[in-house]
């Protein structure tokens, strides 16, 4: 089969359908990513939403969509997205509404909900087969409620609830959940990792994905401006670092095989200029050096990198 | 006209309606002592025998997800859930009333951990009354079967458009086989016409926001409110679905249910399968020449205040059986009925508050005719105070107290004043 190719940036749909004016702080990267991902699924779709930052693109009475918007409870948005699903279906079939009037079933949720409160009723729903695209933009904490570390939040960062004190200098102690890996364990035709730096990626990503019946993932790194503490306009730049030192790998699994997009396995640059650009991490470098902990974020890095065939 | 007849569990009955009302979708998770209604529903399914589409689901939080959503979407949906469960899925009460998702749940009554224990009282129930569910208590199977068709033409009523739970209590009602009536489909169908939201199914040409954020407590202030309206607006919805429903299969149904109320001094007023054993302590005292009456309330929210303010003005006594407590306060349908009555100026002059059956705990028909006797002695005054009584026999006290000693705790020094 062959599919339309998105070669760069210019392959971007026209179409808006996420108008601007929402509430969500100027630069936010999950507001582009999902941005994209509505202009490339069109306006028959429904986007049901988790709370978290997203939850204030539609702040009543306004609405920035020509779509469907369905805000559901944190924990289930997964889980409200079946009941949509099969409701279409429902009505498709006993000939209520007409097949055109399909929609697509978007769930949007931020990396807290996918990986903690929310990782049920997700593996519900991939267990389930359902189909249905899932955006998770990933910046790294639970940014609305000012940026507490999440599941999601990486080894080494500052975050509101792993500060960098005398007991604890490096910040977060724990590793960030693998959430590729463990919703790969449960063969869902597709999934991928996007960042806003890398645009015709994610939107080939998601013309491959659009083949496939069943769950349709998405990892977004998505940079936050007030919880990273970097400027508005440097969002793009450190997406791009995020892929350039190899901390954030783009690849896509169909049907459980891994490929990744961009291959980083040589021509890695040192993570430290990643992490230098951003405020969370300014604790490993001020006002003394953290040696050991660089260089065991590099090592995670590197050993990622060795593991990956091909 | 004939009707078929059918010895059918509470379970069963509640399965029976769902299949009757034509229900779509069934969005299921385990739990005793519903399980069987979700079974029945999906062998149905598997066989043929329904059409409907009932999906497995990981949990009650996302059970109530999925339910809500599809109800919102368009297709009339059914689920249910018990104790536990039902608080599992707390949060998505609220979700799905706000959502106005005319879905209806049958929860069959068991009380919470901890202790866990699987017979019921009305603790998990009750503790939905302020989610904006419509609900509706059943005494027998026949009225479970009646009330879910009720439940989904008062919840979908445009002047409703509200959830509805149709209580049962487990154990009692749920695994009890009893004759019911079963209403013929044609006139089901009459009663319960196709569900069709009034703003159209969600599809392609015809988006819409479903609860999105309000920043502003005005606004939050006008849903909530219109959502309180919604709910009193049941009574009346109620009111016309009743007079339908005796119109095509013959049996009544109010708001509250009057035994032996019209000339009675001393009223005992209770709720839910118990109530049937309170009918016959009433019995048994009107035998002995005491002007008893019992008061069973079968809409719990939207609460019938004035209703219930009607049927009791000028008794001389009411007592309030609550199987059910608010720890740390007393009986939650006490103070209800403290409040219907407040502005009464012929109100009872002595209300009294008892707590009973928790945990499923049997009560006999003595210590129903221990409440409506207590009431009804003029010269009784131990239980004119704000507490409410737990009824704990002598006997119940000795095997706790067995029990404590199995355990290897210490046994509390008994008292004189040993609780009823
Ligand atoms: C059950 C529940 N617990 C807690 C919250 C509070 N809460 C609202 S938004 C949020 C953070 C969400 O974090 P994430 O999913 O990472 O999205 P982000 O805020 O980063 O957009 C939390 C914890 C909630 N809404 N519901
Ligand atoms: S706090 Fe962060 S994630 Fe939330 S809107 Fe602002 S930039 Fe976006």
């Amino acid at each position: 089969m062959s599919i339309k190719q998105h070669r760069t940036i210019r392959d971007i749909p026209l179409e808006e359908s996420l108008t601007a004016g929402t509430m969500l702080c100027a630069g936010c990267g999950g507001v582009l990513l999902v941005r994209i991902l509505e202009k490339m699924l069109g306006p028959a779709v429904v986007t049901v939403n988790a709370a978290g930052c997203m939850s204030m693109i539609s702040v009543y009475p306004y609405t920035p969509f020509k779509s469907s918007w369905f805000y559901v409870a944190m924990p289930s948005a997964p889980a409200a997205a079946q009941g949509i699903r099969d409701a279409l279906d429902i009505l498709i079939e006993k000939k209520r509404i007409s097949r055109e009037q399909d929609l697509k079933v978007l769930v949007v949720t931020g990396d807290g909900a996918a990986a903690d409160i929310g990782l049920q009723s997700t593996s519900g729903a991939l267990h389930r087969k359902l189909d249905f695209y899932y955006l998770v933009y990933d910046n790294e904490a639970y940014s609305n409620t000012g940026f507490q570390a999440s599941g999601s939040s990486p080894y080494g960062s500052n975050t509101k609830t792993t500060s960098p004190g005398s007991m604890a200098p490096q910040g977060l102690s724990l590793d960030k959940k693998d959430l590729f890996e463990i919703w790969r364990a449960h063969r869902p035709p597709y999934i991928a990792t996007v960042s806003p730096a890398h645009i015709a990626d994610m939107m080939q990503k998601i013309e491959t994905a659009s083949q496939f019946r069943g769950p349709k993932l998405f990892i977004a790194l998505s940079p936050c401006p007030p919880g990273w503490s970097i400027d508005s306009d440097k969002v793009i730049r450190v997406s791009k670092m995020a892929v350039e030192t190899g901390v954030w790998p783009l690849k896509e699994a169909i049907d459980g095989r891994v490929k990744h997009t961009v291959m980083m396995r040589s021509n890695r640059r040192p993570l430290e200029e990643y992490l230098r650009m951003q405020g969370r991490f300014e604790h490993l470098f001020e006002p003394v050096l953290q040696e050991n902990v660089l260089k065991e974020l590099q090592k995670k890095v590197d050993d990622y990198w060795a593991s990956v065939s091909g | 006209m004939t009707f078929e007849k059918e010895l059918l569990t509470g379970n069963a009955a509640v399965a029976t309606a769902v299949r009757l009302a034509g229900v779509e979708y069934i969005p299921a998770y385990p739990i005793t002592p519903q399980t069987e209604i979700i079974e029945l529903l999906s062998k149905w399914i598997d066989e043929g025998k329904m059409q409907s589409r009932i999906v497995l689901m990981d949990s009650e939080h996302s059970m109530m997800s999925a339910a809500g959503a599809a109800a919102v979407t368009g297709v009339r949906t059914f689920t249910a859930s018990s104790s536990q469960g039902l608080l599992y899925a707390f949060e998505m009460l609220y979700n799905v009333a706000g959502w106005r998702a005319p879905i209806v749940l049958a929860n069959v009554s068991r009380a919470l951990a901890a202790p866990i224990t699987l017979e019921p009282d009305h603790n998990d129930v009750l503790s939905a009354r302020g989610s904006g569910f419509i609900q509706i208590h059943c005494e027998t199977c026949q009225e479970v079967i009646d009330s879910i068709l009720m439940a989904y033409r008062i919840a979908e009523d445009g002047r409703v458009r509200l959830p509805a739970i149709v209580n049962l209590d487990g154990f009692y009602l749920s695994y009890t086989r009893e004759p019911v009536q079963v209403p013929d489909q044609k006139l089901v169908e009459e009663f319960l016409p196709e569900y069709s939201p009034p703003e159209g199914y969600i599809c392609a040409s015809n988006p819409m926001s479903v609860a999105s954020a309000v920043l502003d407590g005005r606004a939050y202030s006008y849903f909530k409110y219109q959502m309180h309206l919604a709910s009193l607006n049941a009574l009346e919805v109620h009111e016309r679905a009743a007079s339908d429903f005796e119109r095509l299969f013959g049996r009544k149904y109010g708001l509250a249910e009057e035994f032996m109320l019209q000339d009675a001094d001393y009223v005992l007023v209770t709720t839910n399968s118990f109530s049937t054993m309170a009918k016959a302590a009433a019995v048994d005292l009107r035998k002995a020449g005491k002007k008893v009456g019992i008061l069973r309330i079968r809409m719990v929210r939207p609460f019938p205040r004035a209703a219930i303010a009607r049927m009791l003005a000028g008794k001389k006594g009411v007592a309030v059986f609550d199987q059910n407590i608010s720890v740390g306060s007393g009986g939650i349908l006490y103070p209800e009925i403290l409040a219907a009555l407040y502005h009464q100026s012929d109100r009872p002059k002595r209300i009294l508050s008892f707590i009973g059956g928790l945990g499923g705990k049997r009560l006999s028909s003595a210590e129903f005719r221990h409440m409506l006797s207590a009431v009804a002695s003029e010269a009784e005054q131990d239980y004119l105070h704000m507490q409410s009584v737990l009824l704990f026999t002598d006997q119940d006290w000795g095997s706790v107290k067995g029990m404590l000693r199995i355990a290897g705790k210490a046994v509390p020094e008994e008292t004189k004043e040993d609780a009823h």
